[in-house]
């Protein structure tokens, strides 16, 4: 079985936010980089399978140079290769162009099963693992919280508002994962794991090698872009409310009621 | 040419939810500005008897399709409907819902169409004729205005559950309807084996007025007991940081941040969360905060319009009291 772990590597989710000069993105000058978290599940997903089915595990990444750093680390979680497409030409690409590029890189490998974080904690945009679905023309069981593969299918769980659900496709299928970090536990990369990833191989791709074109990708194809970005208001801290338990008890209560009129 | 506005509603067990009215409300508001119709997609089984009800919140005219088949949101028979719908229509917007579904079916549906999608929208507005959304990013750490690229068809966004404001309905209207009888696609890729529905139906974070969450500060799963009747009161839900998560006190669908739920209730209370940076990226855009903590240095502070130092055992059941003192008299 092939297993390939679709990943991003994103800003520490304790970043404090920048906005660039530019106006229209973050400044990434004093960013830490790490594996989105919910990739980070995806990868653990796929190693389990590892160990139950034998399944080889390849992670695929796009981006620049550095996002290599994020694939050795699902190497040393024990992923067994990495794939990095890395071309100037995707800079700017909006959901759609990314999962062209991902969805060109899965029509040269073999897989089963592609998994890959319902989101990314950076652009927070939830399309491109579903995108990837569409133009690859499988199904997709999204946001799971659970996983079991057998008979050429695989069943997930997930959370639909106010429901679970049961939901099963046939294989090849991919599926984003969502839950929290206590669905999944992500084994953290030991030490022997770390030396063994410097050794695993690590592809380098462009669009060359995919044979996607630069103008189906990038800015000029973005259908939709970014204009202006900028920080949200920050709150005022309010009043801390005074006296006694009893006193703020009652505070609270009146100017819940007659302040803000929300009880 | 490609005018006027299209919403795609989420209907399930036997109505709309909410969110539908929601994004027709605010359809409605951008086909004033744009000029042209707002148009509603309304698939399902047995939506017919309930889609003419669209008209209230503004909705002109909705396309059908009502069969047994559609009785759970699947993208091999949603998908292509929709598709075949709006490339017909060929509305100039297509507004649908932030929802686990709506997310599924509108990424799909920017795919197959080539367009692009602003998912999560909390501001819509019209710009030289074109739509332009505002979205937050990296959990509301930051706030984005996208556009669409010249000759983009369609200018498709997504709004999160509770965020626009829905028109209060003006039931004398009706919306008119045209069905479509497809041929549904007899794909079985994906099977929707079991629902079950949350028991005492557990009001969504993403959906609830009201978020009462407890984090570490809780000291373990019984008195989360405290909260569950705190938010019983208000009529909202409970929620939880990730810390109460891990320990396993809370199930995980209840944690707020940047790797769980970003909620925008009227009213959070934050009760012992200390406020780390992946907590606030979750709630910061309540419209009004509380914060119950016995220490007066926790982070969550710089964010609550009314915060109390105290301990949380000692204030908690006397203002349990004082909140059913309030209700019982009014
Ligand atoms: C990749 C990543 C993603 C993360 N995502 C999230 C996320 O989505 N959501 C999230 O919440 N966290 C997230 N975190 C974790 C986050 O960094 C914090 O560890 C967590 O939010 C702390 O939870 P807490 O406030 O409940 O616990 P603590 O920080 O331990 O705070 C407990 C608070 O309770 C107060 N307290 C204790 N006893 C009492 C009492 N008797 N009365 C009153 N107050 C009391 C204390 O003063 C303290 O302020 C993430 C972390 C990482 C690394």
């Amino acid at each position: 079985m092939d297993v390939i772990v679709l990943l991003k590597q994103v800003p520490d989710t304790e970043t404090k936010i920048k906005i660039d000069a530019d106006g229209k993105s973050i400044d990434t000058s004093d960013i830490k980089w790490i594996v989105n978290p919910y990739d980070e599940y995806a990868v653990e997903a796929a190693l389990r399978l590892q160990e139950s089915d034998g399944a080889m595990v390849t992670i695929l990444s796009m981006g620049p140079e550095r996002a290599v750093e994020a694939i050795r680390t699902a190497l040393a979680m024990g992923a067994d290769k990495g794939v990095l497409v890395d071309d100037p030409a995707t800079e700017g690409s909006d959901a759609l162009g990314k999962a062209k590029v991902l969805a060109a890189a899965l029509r040269s490998m073999d897989f089963d099963l592609v998994f890959c974080g319902h989101r990314a904690v950076d652009d927070d945009e939830n399309q491109v693992g579903i995108m990837v679905a569409e133009l690859t023309g499988i199904p997709h069981l999204g946001m799971a919280v659970s996983i079991e593969v057998a008979d050429g299918k695989a069943r997930i769980e997930r959370p639909l508002e106010g429901a679970k659900v049961t939901l099963e496709a046939t294989m090849p299928a991919l599926v984003t994962f969502g839950g929290a970090h206590a669905v999944w536990n992500p084994r953290y990369a030991s030490l022997p794991g770390i030396m063994k990833a410097k050794k695993k191989p690590l592809e380098q791709k462009t669009l060359a090698d995919l044979g996607v074109s630069p103008d189906e990708v990038g800015a000029q194809a973005a259908k939709m872009q970014v204009t202006s970005m900028g920080l949200p208001k920050e709150r005022q801290a309010g009043r801390v409310l005074e006296g006694d338990t009893d006193e703020k008890a009652k505070e609270l209560t009146r100017l819940l009621h007659e302040e803000a009129k929300v009880i | 040419m490609a005018e006027g506005v299209c919403v795609i509603t989420e209907f399930r067990d036997g109505a709309f939810r909410r969110v539908s009215f929601e994004i027709a409300s605010e359809g409605r508001r951008l086909a004033d500005e744009l000029g042209g119709p707002l148009l509603a997609i309304a698939l399902g089984d047995g939506v017919t008897e309930v889609a003419p009800d669209l008209g209230g919140y503004g909705v002109e005219k909705v396309y059908v399709v009502d069969d047994p088949l559609l009785k759970d949101y699947r993208a091999e028979t949603y998908v292509p409907i929709a598709a075949e719908m709006l490339e017909s229509i060929e509305p100039k917007v297509v507004l649908s819902a932030g929802s686990v579904d709506g997310k599924d079916l509108s990424a799909r549906l920017a795919a197959r169409l080539e367009a692009g999608l602003a998912t999560d929208c909390t501001e819509l507005k019209i710009e030289g004729g074109a739509l332009a959304a505002k979205r937050p990013m990296y959990a509301g750490k930051a706030l984005a205005w996208c556009s669409w690229s010249e000759g983009a068809w369609p200018q498709m966004a997504t709004c999160r559950p509770n965020v626009m404001d829905c028109l209060p309905p003006d039931t004398a209207k009706k919306a008119e309807i045209e069905k479509t009888n497809v041929a549904l696609p007899g794909s079985n890729l994906t099977l929707v084996v079991k629902t079950e529905k949350e028991v005492g139906g557990k009001l969504d974070l993403t959906e609830a007025e009201t978020i009462v969450s407890g984090g570490r500060g809780m000291k373990g799963p019984e008195n989360f007991a405290m909260l569950e009747e705190l938010a019983t009161l208000l009529g909202g839900t409970v929620g939880a940081s990730r810390s109460a998560v891990d320990s396993g006190w809370r199930p995980h669908a209840d944690q707020v941040g940047q790797t769980g739920k970003v909620v925008t209730p009227t009213l959070y209370i934050a009760v012992g969360i200390s406020g780390a940076i992946q907590h606030l990226a979750g709630m910061s855009s309540s419209k009004y905060i509380v914060a119950v903590n016995k220490d007066p240095e926790a982070p969550i502070f710089s964010k609550t319009d009314y915060g109390v130092v105290d301990d949380l055992f000692r204030f908690l059941p006397v203002f349990i009291e004082e909140v059913k003192t309030l209700k019982s008299t009014c």
